[in-house]
């Protein structure tokens, strides 16, 4: 295999992405929008801040990486590719029967799968669980873990955010993806969520909110999140743009589950190849 | 069913819901204080990895007992059971046997997609351990769990448990410190009856287990109903009828071989007693064994109606739904005329 080690954050963004847009001609639609408006903050995740070993998925001093939001897989599937724990060939199989790849997250199908997601609002609740468990085996690795804005309407997401401040969890760094779309429409209008960073902060929170789309700010907040003193979890607030990279798919309004004709895959490619000259 | 309402009457004394709530022992019967809090205690000696969480219902499943032995192995989550059970799994995927406990109503009704998902899908070894389990409080539907075992059955991979008695209890609570993966265990707290120690009984997992033979009919039972079918038992011999009681303390898996064999014996009805709504528990787990097997005894059930059960003191509730020992009694007698 090529020697990948010295690109750079903003070229893994963009494999990640290619690699989605691939999974998504497969389905001939689906999370593509999500998967485009995530990718910089995975590649920030799997290329910078993370620590793991491609070759040894479950190898215990890794960090743990937590998929809340099942239908994302397409995303982190196409990191995990990039980050050699998949074979790329594989990502034909995505969404197919007798695939390790299947449509919504799960556990006991994918190497680098930690949780099987999908019933949103159930990741950190899961995060603060392996968090405790970290702590009492005395390990400093961390548990990443990524839920969308569309489950901050879930009772249950506050419940894991009490806990997680009541038991002090630093090791907990949550990425909250406002990408302000949900199933039924934009999320600040199914259920009104702002001012999410002081909420969070009056829960006991170490917040900082971004541009999830700014490769360096992502790059930063993970940093700050790594190293930030008090003992507090950690959640960066991502403001991302669904469809990031590929302007047809940037300006839909039906975002969420979204249908791409055929000959649109190769348009979103081009867009993606265009977008880095 | 909407509750028949009784004035006051000067003079006249009634049942208490409260007075009921703290044990199902009847009067002068043995009884053993927390079996399930101290066998974990015992358990937990020689097991670093057993982990005790609640959510604000320590005291109610004597889990308080393992948490003052080791206050340093328990969570105390709060009142919010999503997030005791998924954490539980988070926690048992780090490679921690967790102990989780609350009402049977919470985990059963509320939490029932956490435990689906991040449990019982995840394969995690989580033991869900639930007081008021059945008709075992007089609260009304909100803390009557009649269902429980109905929806924890319906749940792949989930291993389901009902003892009878304080010795039994602390026997599922060492085997489910050796057993892998998820269960369920009806949870009987405070001073509970100590029953099967009169029979020699050693709880094995999976394993129904016949208590006491009989020719007449043969009482399929599991958890507090085999302590009533023993006691039912025992009064119709001066009537001359001979009970039979089968214990299946374990639901699911279900010990089909040794349930087919009994019921297969020519002669004697099969009746199903069992603490749950007459949906969904052993009396149709049984029953469709049986069916599919082409073994067709007369088949009777005792079990709770499909209804919202009233408040009030346990037994006029238990004598209401047919459950008591007299109930039963009077039921067997009633159906072998």
């Amino acid at each position: 295999m090529a020697d990948l080690s010295n690109l750079s954050l903003a070229d893994r963004a963009y494999h990640i992405r290619r690699l989605a847009v691939r999974m998504g001609e497969v389905q001939g639609q689906g999370y593509i929008a999500q998967a485009l408006d995530i990718a910089d903050v995975l590649a920030v995740a799997y290329f910078h801040a993370m620590t793991y070993k491609a070759d040894d998925p479950e190898w215990e001093g890794r960090d743990r990486f937590l998929l809340s939001n099942g239908h994302y897989a397409i995303a982190l599937y196409a990191a995990l590719i990039e980050a050699t724990i998949i074979p790329e060939d594989e990502l034909e199989t995505y969404g197919s029967d007798d695939s390790r790849l299947p449509m919504s997250g799960m556990a006991q199908y994918t190497p680098g799968m930690e949780m099987s997601g999908g019933s949103l609002g159930i990741g950190l609740s899961i995060a603060v669980g392996k968090c405790l468990g970290l702590k009492r085996k005395g390990s400093s690795s961390r548990v990443y873990t990524l839920f969308s804005d569309g489950e901050l309407d879930e009772g249950s997401v506050w419940e894991a955010i009490m806990s997680a401040a009541h038991y002090k969890l630093d090791n907990l760094i949550a990425i909250v993806d406002v990408n302000n779309m949900q199933a039924d429409g934009p999320s600040t209008q199914m259920m009104s969520f702002e001012p999410l960073k002081e909420k969070l902060e009056a829960f006991g929170w170490y917040v900082q909110r971004i541009n999830g789309n700014d490769i360096e700010a992502v790059q930063k907040a993970f940093d700050q999140a790594k190293s930030h003193p008090e003992a507090k979890p950690r959640m960066i607030i991502a403001d991302t743009l669904m469809g990031k990279g590929v302007p047809f798919l940037e300006q839909r309004d039906k975002s969420h589950f979204i249908r791409v004709d055929a000959h649109e895959w190769q348009l979103a490619l081009d867009a993606l190849d265009a977008g880095r000259s | 069913m909407k509750p028949k309402f009784t004035p006051p009457e000067s003079g006249k004394k009634r049942l208490t819901t409260s007075a009921m709530i703290a044990s199902l022992a009847s009067e002068g019967q043995a009884t053993k204080p927390a079996p399930f809090g101290h066998a974990l205690v015992e358990v937990a000696r020689t097991r670093p990895e057993i982990i005790g969480m609640t959510a604000d219902l320590g005291k109610y499943t004597d889990l308080h007992i393992f948490s003052q032995a080791y206050p340093d192995r328990f969570h105390q989550m709060g009142m919010a059971e999503q997030n005791l059970f998924g954490a539980a799994s988070g926690l048992a995927s780090e490679g921690f046997t967790v102990f989780a406990t609350t009402y049977a109503v919470f985990a059963s009704r509320r939490a029932y997609d956490f435990i689906h998902q991040t449990i019982a899908e995840e394969d995690r070894n989580v033991k869900i351990v639930c007081a008021l389990p059945g008709l075992t409080s007089g609260y009304g539907p909100s803390h009557q769990a009649a269902e429980d075992l109905a929806l924890f059955r319906a749940m792949p991979n989930m291993t389901v448990l009902d003892p009878c008695d304080a010795l039994e209890t602390e026997q599922i609570t060492m085997a489910l410190a050796d057993h892998k993966g998820p269960a369920y265990m009806r949870l009987l707290r405070g001073q509970v009856p100590l029953v099967l120690d009169e029979y020699g009984y050693t709880f094995k997992m999976g394993k129904a287990q016949l208590l006491r033979d009989g020719k007449d009919a043969l009482v399929i039972s599991s958890g507090i109903l085999t302590m009533r079918a023993l006691e039912a038992s025992k009064q119709l011999e001066n009537d001359k009828i001979s009970i039979g009681v089968l214990h299946v303390p374990t639901i699911k898996p279900l010990d089909v071989e040794t349930i087919r064999r009994e019921a297969a014996q020519t002669g004697r009805m099969v009746i199903v007693a069992e603490n749950h709504t007459e949906i969904g528990g052993l009396g149709e787990a049984v029953a469709r064994d049986l069916l599919l097997n082409g073994i067709a005894p007369v088949f009777k059930h005792i079990a709770l109606p499909d209804e919202f059960l009233l408040a009030g003191a346990l037994p006029t509730l238990h004598d209401r739904y047919g459950i008591s020992t007299q109930a039963i009694c009077a039921s067997i007698k009633g159906w072998l005329g």
